[in-house]
C-alpha cells in the first residue's frame, strides 16, 4: 500500500447499503474511487452489477484496472486470483465505506479492521 | 467468549453461574442479538466457525459477523411478527480464514413475559461433514435407505438432492412397497428443513371426521369430545415437512381444505376464528392412479396440479433389473447382523426361486421374505426350505395358470401382465396377512411389524380382505 499511495490508483469497495459488503460474492453494487498520490479523491463512481457473482466482480476489477480491493468476506480462491493478477486484497473489513476509505487514505487500514461505531 | 459479560444465571443452581461459560459449553455456534439484529454475545463454537476469535463483536451487525448468504439475501428476522416462531434455513458463510462453510441457521425470537421481542438467538450448525457424507452416499448409489444401481433408480437418486433443495410440492407415485416413504424422508433430510419436523399422516388410516381434526387441529369445545386444544399435523409440521401418504384416499371435502392451504398457507383449526400461518412443505404419495381418479371425479383436478409440481415415479421391483440381486444381498447382510447369525449366501436353487418371483409387493415384500428366511435359517446358506412357503405355491400356481391360459386363449399372452399381477396380489396379500398373524400368534402389532406396515394399515387391509379380528 505504501508504494500505491505515491501514485494515482483505483480502489474498489463492494457495497452493502452504506457499509462495506460482508460478502464479496453477494454484492450488486461497488464503489470505485480514484485516489491521487497524496490519497486525495480524484474521482469516484458507483457500479451496479447485473447479478451478484464473484467471477463477474473479479472480471470488473481486472478490466477496470483496479489495484486495491477492500472487502468483507472473500473466498480464498478469489483472493488468490486477484493477488496473482496484482490486485491487493484487504479483506474482513467491517464498517461504513466512507470511514473505511478515510482510514485507507491515511495509510492505516489493514485486514480485519472493524470501523463500526461502538 | 470474545469479551467478558456481566450476565449470570441466578436461582437455577445453588450459586450464580456465568451465562457466557454456559454458552461456551454448547457444541453449536450461538449468537445472541438485540432487536435491531446487532450482536450481544457469541459463544466459543461460533468463534471457531467464523474465525473471529479476537474481534469484539458486541453491537456489530449480525450480517457482518456471520457473513452468511441467509443474512444477506433473505434475513429471516425481517419478516417476523409478534406471533412468529423460530425459522430454520440452510446456506453458507465465509469465515475469517476465507473458507466457505455450509451451515444450518436457526433464528428464534426471544420474547419477554408480555410477548415483546427482546432479541434473537441464532444457532449455527456446521454441515460440512454431513455434506461430504451425502456426496459419498450418492456416489455409492444410496441415499438414506434408498439402494439401487439400475438406471431408473440412479436417475431418482440423482434427482432427490436437487428436488430437496427446492420448496415445491412433490408427488411420489409407485406401487405398494416401492419405497415412497423412504423417498419422502430422504427429501426432507436432504432439504433445508431437515432440522424441522417430518410429520407423516396416512390419509387412508383414519375416518373422515377424525382426519380433519388430525390434520388441521381443533379448539377446545369445537365438537363433543374436544376437551382440549389440538394443534393438528400441519401446525406440528411448521418449519418442516408434512408427508401425506395415501393421498388418493383423502376425502373430497378435505381435498378442498388442502387445496386452500396450498394457496394461502393458512391453517384454520376446527372451531377457531383465527388462522395460523404454517411454513410447511407438502409431500404427497399414493399407489393409486390419480389421473384416473380425476376422470372419475374422485380426486380434484386442481389439487392434482398443485401437488404434481415435482413428480417422482418409483419403478416396481420387476423393472429394476440388477437391483434385485443388490437388494437380496443387502437385506441378507442387514438381517444376519441384526439376528446375530452367520449366514453368508443363498443356495443356487433358492436364488433361482427368489429371482424368478414377481414381487407384487415390491421391495417391502422382498425384505420381509429375506427377514423370514434369515429367521428360520440355521445354516450358513439360505436354502429353498427356508423361504416362505407361499413363494413356492405362488410360483406353482402361476405356472399352472399360465398353462391353463395358454390352452384356453393364447391371445391373453400378448395382453398387459399388470392385470394378472393385480389379480394375484389381492390373494397373495391376504395370504401374507394370515401367515404373519399365524407367525405372530394372533398379535396384530407383531404381525404388522413382520409385514413392515403400521397397525392401522394392517387393520384396514384385514377389513378389506374380510379377515375377522
Amino acid at each position: 500500500m505504501d508504494g500505491l499511495r505515491e501514485k494515482v490508483h483505483k480502489v474498489l469497495i463492494p457495497l452493502f447499503g452504506d457499509d462495506v459488503a460482508p460478502r464479496f460474492d453477494l454484492v450488486n453494487e461497488a464503489l470505485i474511487v480514484i485516489l491521487g498520490p497524496d490519497g486525495e479523491v480524484r474521482d469516484h463512481r458507483t457500479v451496479l452489477l447485473a447479478r451478484a457473482s464473484a467471477e463477474d466482480l473479479c472480471h470488473l476489477i481486472l478490466t477496470d484496472g483496479v489495484e486495491v480491493v477492500i472487502c468483507g468476506g472473500i473466498e480464498e480462491e478469489y483472493a488468490q486470483y486477484l493477488s496473482w493478477k496484482k490486485a491487493r486484497v484487504v479483506d474482513s473489513v467491517m464498517g461504513p465505506w466512507n470511514r473505511v476509505l478515510d482510514r485507507y487514505r491515511q495509510g492505516r487500514l489493514k485486514s480485519g479492521d472493524v470501523l463500526f461505531e461502538p | 467468549m470474545s469479551e467478558p459479560t456481566e450476565a449470570f444465571i441466578k436461582g437455577l443452581f445453588n450459586a450464580p453461574i456465568s451465562f457466557s461459560s454456559l454458552l461456551d459449553e454448547i457444541p453449536h455456534g450461538i449468537l445472541l442479538l438485540d432487536p435491531d439484529r446487532n450482536a450481544l454475545v457469541m459463544n466459543r463454537a461460533l468463534q471457531g466457525l467464523t474465525g473471529f476469535f479476537h474481534t469484539p463483536v458486541r453491537r456489530l451487525p449480525c450480517a457482518h459477523i456471520l457473513r452468511s448468504d441467509i443474512c444477506i439475501l433473505r434475513c429471516p428476522a425481517l419478516g417476523m411478527g409478534p406471533a412468529s416462531s423460530g425459522v430454520c434455513r440452510e446456506g453458507n458463510l465465509i469465515n475469517r480464514n476465507r473458507r466457505k462453510i455450509p451451515v444450518r441457521i436457526t433464528l428464534s425470537p426471544l420474547k419477554t413475559e408480555d410477548g415483546h421481542t427482546a432479541g434473537f438467538m441464532e444457532t449455527v450448525e456446521d454441515l460440512s461433514l454431513l455434506r461430504e457424507m451425502g456426496d459419498q452416499h450418492a456416489e455409492e448409489g444410496r441415499i438414506q435407505g434408498l439402494i439401487g444401481q439400475s438406471p431408473e433408480m440412479k436417475r431418482i437418486l440423482n434427482m432427490v438432492p436437487a428436488v430437496a433443495q427446492t420448496d415445491s410440492s412433490v408427488l411420489i407415485t409407485g406401487e405398494t412397497g416401492t419405497g415412497k416413504d423412504l423417498v419422502a424422508e430422504a427429501l426432507h433430510r436432504s432439504s433445508s428443513r431437515a432440522k424441522g419436523p417430518f410429520i407423516k399422516v396416512n390419509c387412508g388410516a383414519l375416518p373422515e371426521t377424525l382426519l380433519e381434526s388430525e390434520l388441521f387441529g381443533h379448539k377446545k369445545g369445537a365438537f363433543t369430545g374436544a376437551v382440549d386444544n389440538k394443534p393438528g399435523r400441519f401446525k406440528l409440521a411448521h418449519n418442516g415437512t408434512l408427508f401425506l401418504t395415501e393421498i388418493g384416499d383423502l376425502p373430497l371435502n378435505l381435498q378442498v381444505k388442502l387445496l386452500t392451504f396450498l394457496d394461502d398457507r393458512m391453517i384454520h383449526p376446527l372451531g377457531s376464528s383465527s388462522g395460523f400461518q404454517a411454513d410447511v412443505r407438502v409431500i404427497a404419495a399414493t399407489h393409486r392412479n390419480l389421473e384416473a381418479m380425476v376422470r372419475e371425479d374422485r380426486f380434484r383436478r386442481d389439487l392434482l396440479y398443485r401437488l404434481n409440481v415435482v413428480r417422482i415415479e418409483l419403478p416396481p421391483l420387476r423393472r429394476r433389473g440388477e437391483d434385485l440381486r443388490v437388494l437380496l444381498d443387502h437385506f441378507l447382510v442387514t438381517f444376519s447382523r441384526k439376528f446375530n447369525k452367520r449366514i453368508r449366501t443363498y443356495s443356487g436353487e433358492s436364488l433361482e426361486v427368489l429371482t424368478r418371483f414377481p414381487y407384487p409387493g415390491n421391495v417391502r415384500e422382498l425384505r420381509n421374505m429375506v427377514e423370514y428366511a434369515v429367521n428360520v435359517c440355521d445354516t450358513e446358506q439360505i436354502d429353498v426350505r427356508h423361504l416362505p412357503s407361499y413363494i413356492l405355491e405362488e410360483q406353482t400356481e402361476t405356472r399352472l395358470q399360465n398353462r391353463e391360459d395358454k390352452t384356453a386363449s393364447p391371445t391373453l399372452l400378448v395382453g398387459p401382465s399388470q392385470s394378472m399381477d393385480q389379480v394375484s396380489w389381492a390373494g397373495m396379500e391376504r395370504r401374507m396377512i394370515l401367515e404373519a398373524l399365524v407367525r405372530a400368534k394372533g398379535r396384530k402389532g407383531r404381525a404388522a411389524d413382520l409385514l413392515g406396515w403400521g397397525r392401522s394399515t394392517l387393520w384396514r387391509k384385514m377389513k378389506e380382505h374380510g379377515i375377522e379380528s
